[in-house]
C-alpha cells in the first residue's frame, strides 16, 4: 500500500474471530486508518486480500458491506438533520427499524435528550456518540472503529466501552484503531502493532 | 436480520434529499434566481422589441437553463462527500447505482422542476407566444432531466478535486450540446406554429438513454472518489 511516495502497511496480517476484539495500535502515520479502510473495502490494497469466512470480500462487495459497520474519522452526520433523523436515515438504509429502537440506543450512550436537536448544534463529543449510535443500530456482526474515543469525555468512554463489551458478548467482532488501549469490561483486546 | 429493500432504500434517499433541500432552500433558490436574471438581461442588452426577442428566445431560455442547472449541480454530492455521509451510504450494502438514481431524481425535483414551472413566466417576458408555452415546459422538463443525469456523472467525478466546479462545467457542457440543439429547436418550431414532435421525441430518447446509462457511471465515479 502506498501513500504518496511512502510505503505503508507492508506485510501486515490480521485475523479476528467472532467475539474477539482486535486493537490496532501504532504511532501516527503508521497506517492504522489506511488498514481499516482497506479492510472496509474503501481502499484497494496493491497486494493481498481481505477474506470473510474463507471467502474473498472483493468478489461481492455489497454483501461484504452489509456485514460490518464502519466508524470513520468523520462522524458521517448531516448537520442539517436532527439526531433522530440522522439515525433513522442511516440505519433505515440497512434494515427496517422498530419503533423506539433509536431512542434506546441514544439512551445507552447518554444522549437521549438530543433526539430532536439539529446535529450542527451538538458538541463534538455528542456527535461522536451519535455516530457511534449509528454503528450500534446497524446490527452488523463486525464493527470497524477508527478512533472511537475521539472527543469523548470519561462518561462517554465508559458508555462506549460498555456497548462494545455487550457486542462482543453477543458473539460480535470489533476491530478498533486507537491511541490508548480500550478497556472493555470482561474482554481483553488482542493487540496488533503496526511499525512506523 | 431483515434487510431494507432496494425500493424503500431509494425512497429513503429521495425523502432525505428533499428534506435537506427544504432545510437550506436559499441555496436551492440560487439557480432559479440566476435563470430569471440571465433571461431578463437579454431584453436589456439587445432590444426590448418582442418581435426581435422572439427570434432568439428559444436560445436564451435553453442557455439560461443550462447554466442554471450547472450551478445547482454543486449541491448534488459535494456536501455529502464533505461530511462523510456519502461514504456511509456507500457502505450500506445497497446497490449504489439505484441510490445514485434516487439522489439524481431528488436533485431534479428540487432544482429542475421549479425551473420548469417558472419557465412559462420567463418565456412570456421574452416574447414567446402563449401557444408555445407547453413546448417550452416540456422541452425544459426533458432537458433539465438530461442535464441532471449528465451533471451527476461530472459531479461525482470531480468530488475529490479542490477546484472541481470549473472542471465540472468543462466536462458537462460539451455533453449537453445535443440536448441544447434539439431543445432549442423544439421551442423554435413551436413559436413559428409548426409541430415540435420530432425534436421532443429525440429529447425523450436522450433522457431515456441518460437515465439508464448514468447510474452505473455515477456509482463507479463515487467509488473512485471515495478512495
Amino acid at each position: 500500500m502506498w501513500r504518496g511516495e511512502r510505503r505503508v502497511l507492508a506485510g501486515v496480517s490480521l485475523e479476528a474471530a467472532a467475539g474477539e476484539c482486535v486493537h490496532v495500535l501504532g504511532p501516527n502515520g503508521s497506517g492504522k486508518t489506511t488498514l481499516l479502510r482497506v479492510i472496509a473495502g474503501l481502499l484497494r490494497a496493491e497486494d493481498g486480500q481481505v477474506d470473510c469466512n474463507g471467502r474473498n470480500t472483493g468478489a461481492d462487495r455489497d454483501a461484504w458491506y452489509a456485514t460490518f459497520s464502519y466508524l470513520a474519522h468523520s462522524d458521517g452526520l448531516k448537520p442539517e438533520l436532527s439526531a433522530h433523523e440522522n439515525l433513522a436515515f442511516e440505519t433505515g438504509l440497512r434494515r427496517p427499524l422498530r419503533p423506539g429502537e433509536i431512542e434506546t440506543s441514544l439512551a445507552d450512550l447518554g444522549i437521549a435528550h438530543t433526539r430532536d436537536q439539529i446535529a450542527a448544534t451538538l458538541s463534538a463529543g455528542q456527535r461522536r456518540r451519535l455516530a457511534f449510535a449509528r454503528v450500534m443500530l446497524a446490527g452488523a456482526p463486525l464493527w470497524i472503529l477508527d478512533e472511537p474515543y475521539t472527543n469523548l469525555d470519561r462518561d462517554g468512554t465508559v458508555l462506549v466501552s460498555a456497548v462494545i463489551g455487550r457486542h462482543l458478548d453477543r458473539g460480535g467482532t470489533a476491530i478498533i484503531a486507537a491511541h490508548l488501549p480500550p478497556s472493555i469490561p470482561g474482554h481483553r483486546p488482542r493487540n496488533v502493532e503496526l511499525a512506523a | 436480520m431483515s434487510r431494507t429493500t432496494v425500493i424503500s432504500a431509494a425512497c429513503l434517499v429521495f425523502r432525505r434529499d428533499l428534506l435537506l433541500a427544504q432545510r437550506h432552500w436559499g441555496q436551492v433558490a440560487q439557480p432559479l434566481v440566476f435563470f430569471v436574471m440571465v433571461a431578463t438581461l437579454f431584453p436589456l442588452a439587445l432590444s426590448p422589441e418582442l418581435s426581435e426577442l422572439r427570434q432568439i428566445s428559444s436560445g436564451i431560455l435553453w442557455v439560461a437553463a443550462l447554466l442554471a442547472s450547472l450551478l445547482g449541480l454543486e449541491l448534488l454530492f459535494r456536501s455529502d462527500h464533505a461530511d462523510g455521509t456519502l461514504e456511509q451510504m456507500l457502505l450500506t450494502g445497497q446497490p449504489l447505482s439505484i441510490l445514485a438514481l434516487a439522489k439524481g431524481f431528488a436533485h431534479w425535483t428540487a432544482c429542475g422542476l421549479p425551473l420548469v414551472l417558472l419557465s412559462p413566466f420567463v418565456a412570456t417576458a421574452i416574447g414567446v407566444p402563449f401557444d408555445a408555452l407547453g413546448t417550452v415546459m416540456l422541452s425544459l422538463a426533458l432537458g433539465t432531466g438530461i442535464l441532471s443525469a449528465l451533471g451527476a456523472i461530472g459531479s461525482a467525478l470531480t468530488l475529490g478535486l479542490r477546484r472541481g466546479s470549473l472542471l465540472l462545467g468543462l466536462l458537462v457542457l460539451p455533453l449537453a450540446m445535443p440536448a441544447l440543439i434539439f431543445g432549442a429547436r423544439a421551442i423554435d418550431l413551436s413559436i413559428h406554429g409548426d409541430s415540435a414532435r420530432g425534436p421532443l421525441l429525440l429529447l425523450g430518447a436522450m433522457l431515456a438513454l441518460a437515465v439508464t446509462l448514468a447510474p452505473p457511471a455515477i456509482a463507479a465515479a463515487l467509488r473512485i472518489s471515495a478512495e
